[in-house]
């Protein structure tokens, strides 16, 4: 327990330090989002309006210990500022709005990847010497394909040609959101494409990763003892190799858990998505600093609780970490 | 009466660079309840003989010739080599238990000591409640000298010793006729060593199982065999009482193996050791691979290729080896 208890501590810090460092990045760049606004409109504005606009941006005067304070008050009801390309919506509003899409379609599409990718890879392993070695050359073709390539390419052939699928949007325009059949039918048909396209580009990754672990673990004297045992083969692989195997590729899976919010910003792009990536996109092509500095605040406060997450996995599924937490 | 007849076993490893033969016309009885030594160096093939017989050779190695039978005290018997998948997971530590070299690999590091218990029993045992599998683990745990609330232990909770002494107390599970131990005490200090020498023959007192004791170290094979195998270059090339050998050993090789370590009461000798270094088994020197670091070697040592006649398979004395070599 003393173990969890000094990561969480060791995670309150780093949280403390990317919310500061999130908060001085933008303070220490020259400009602010007022002046940018008024750069766009060629200068024609009001002196008062400017004013009135710094006050609704929340940019002060007041010494940078005294915007601190404020900064983390505002933080702790949840208060990001506005966002500039969607003025006058707030950012939490925006990122309230996209996140859930991103975390549905990413979250769900890293979670199928690893599983399916983590058992053929203990599979592969186990079968070694056997045809689906063959698997091997194609799993290092799509480890090396970038993500927007494959959804471009299933845009292409199952969007445009045989149009199987939509190619953009997260539900149809037809449908009213909300909890019913139709709607849940049009998301998961909108959905498929990008999911397929993250499926697809990150599950080689972890066919390798597991697999190539899985092979070193095959030759560990417990595991041949097992045999010799006289086990089921599947007690074998799943109990003794596959349980062992997969302790190095937790943190893997963690990291990608974590960069799930982030989004998959390309596959996003391609299908026009709703998703965090997409709002960043947009952040970035209109300077929208609060809303740029919401998202990576975000991010990063996913990250660091996948990191736990992981750290907390590690304790419940490898006995050696709990010893040193005594 | 015999309850392993090992024939004519040759075991190759299959390399790019030609078959490595590892074990070459091999020829061995286990008697039961005895306890048969098997010396040699590195490399003599001793560790792939003991894992032909319990089928746990993985490519590239393979058998290429030659029989295993069990004798069942029925008077049943069983050839191990032709077993199906299904007979064989049955045979396995019901019949022939295997110890393995260092424990701390051998026990699966995630599960504890009872669990490992506790699945050979699920799965030889399918009548037995869980209850009665539990007391049997403490029970065994127990008998080697382990108190019964260390089953919930995890293997890196344990001492090397324990660990052997755990992982010999797995092996007793089912009270097999053969147990296997493959360099059972080499990774432990002396101290250890010897309680668990003194271990193992009180539990074959008790339990009557018949032990192939494999190990390079002679001096501790002289304690505990009731007869040893000398094997040089995958060919046995003496055999006999672990007294006689002890006192009077017919192969050079076995006289520069007796000769290699100081003994501790008795007349002082000349340390000898063997010049030389253990043969490139993919290029053996042809007719007996000891020729060539044989002090006493002919000239048809090269090239006739000498039989285990007997105990010994030597030229020397028309076949017959070393004559009284004190």
């Amino acid at each position: 327990m003393r173990f969890l208890a000094r990561r969480l501590g060791f995670y309150l810090l780093t949280a403390w330090a990317a919310v500061t460092l999130n908060f001085l990045i933008p303070r220490l760049m020259p400009g602010d989002p007022v002046e940018l606004l008024v750069a766009r409109l060629k200068g024609n504005v009001d002196p008062a309006a400017i004013d009135a606009m710094r006050r609704a941006f929340g940019i002060s005067d007041a010494g940078l210990w005294q915007q601190y304070v404020d900064y983390l008050g505002n933080l702790a009801h949840g208060e990001l500022g506005r966002s500039i390309t969607f003025f006058p919506t707030e950012v939490s509003t925006v990122i309230a709005d996209s996140l859930p899409w991103t975390v549905g379609l990413v979250g769900v599409a890293t979670l199928i990847s690893y599983l399916v990718g983590t058992a053929l890879g203990v599979l592969m392993a186990w079968k070694r010497g056997t045809w689906l070695d063959g698997v091997l050359p194609a799993a290092t073709f799509m480890h090396a394909v970038p993500y927007f390539w494959v959804a471009l390419a299933l845009v292409f052939v199952f969007g445009v040609t045989l149009q199987w699928f939509p190619v953009s949007r997260a539900y149809g325009l037809d449908v009213m959101p909300g909890f019913t059949g139709e709607f849940a039918g049009s998301v998961l048909y909108h959905a498929a494409l990008p999911a397929v396209t993250i499926v697809v580009a990150s599950m080689a990754d972890r066919i390798l990763g597991m697999r190539n672990v899985m092979v070193t673990t095959l030759g560990e004297d417990y595991v041949v003892m097992a045999e010799a045992k006289g086990l089921t083969s599947r007690r074998v692989m799943w109990a003794y190799a596959a349980r062992n195997a997969i302790l190095p590729n937790i943190t893997s899976f963690a990291l990608s858990l974590g960069f799930v919010v982030g989004g998959s910003v390309l596959t996003e792009i391609v299908f026009s998505y709703p998703g965090i990536g997409s709002m960043l996109l947009k952040g970035v092509e209109n300077e929208d600093f609060p809303l740029m500095q919401g998202i990576f605040l975000v991010i990063s406060l996913a990250v660091l609780v996948a990191n736990f997450l992981a750290d907390l996995a590690y304790v419940v599924l490898d006995p050696r970490t709990r010893q040193e937490s005594e | 009466m015999n309850v392993l007849e090992i024939r004519d076993l040759s075991v190759d490893y299959l390399s790019g660079g030609g078959a490595v033969h590892a074990v070459a016309d091999v020829s061995l009885d286990l008697r039961r309840g005895e306890i048969l030594g098997l010396a040699g160096e590195s490399g003599s093939g001793k560790s792939t003989l003991a894992n032909a017989v319990a089928r746990l050779l993985r490519p590239p190695a393979a058998i290429t010739s030659g029989s295993v039978v069990y004798r069942r005290q029925d008077g049943s018997s069983e050839d191990v080599l032709a077993l199906g998948r299904k007979e064989l997971r049955a045979f396995r530590w019901k019949e022939l238990a295997v110890v393995f070299q260092s424990a701390m690999n051998a026990l699966n590091p995630v599960s504890t000591v009872g669990a490992q218990i506790d699945d050979v029993l699920r799965i030889h045992r399918p009548g037995m409640s869980r209850n009665d599998r539990a007391e049997r683990a403490a029970e065994l745990l127990q008998r080697v000298g382990i108190s019964a609330d260390r089953r919930r232990a995890y293997p890196h909770e344990l001492s090397g010793g324990m660990r052997q002494r755990a992982a010999i107390a797995i092996a007793l599970a089912l009270n097999p006729e053969v147990i296997i131990m493959d360099e059972p005490t080499t990774a432990l200090d002396v101290v250890v060593q010897r309680d668990i020498l003194h271990e193992i023959r009180a539990l074959r007192e008790e339990y009557g199982f018949a032990v192939v004791f494999i190990t390079h170290d002679l001096s501790l094979l002289m304690e505990i065999s009731d007869r040893i195998a000398i094997m040089y270059a995958g060919r046995v090339v003496e055999t006999g009482g672990a007294r006689a050998i002890h006192t009077s050993p017919r192969h050079p090789y076995t006289l520069g193996l007796l000769r290699s370590f100081p003994r501790l009461h008795g007349p002082r000798e000349q340390l000898l050791g063997i010049p030389g270094t253990p043969p490139d088994l993919r290029s053996l020197p042809p007719g007996c691979a000891f020729h060539p670091r044989c002090g006493k070697a002919m000239a048809e040592c090269s090239s006739e290729l000498p039989a285990l006649d007997g105990d010994v398979a030597c030229l020397l004395n028309g076949g017959r080896g070393l004559e009284d070599a004190s």
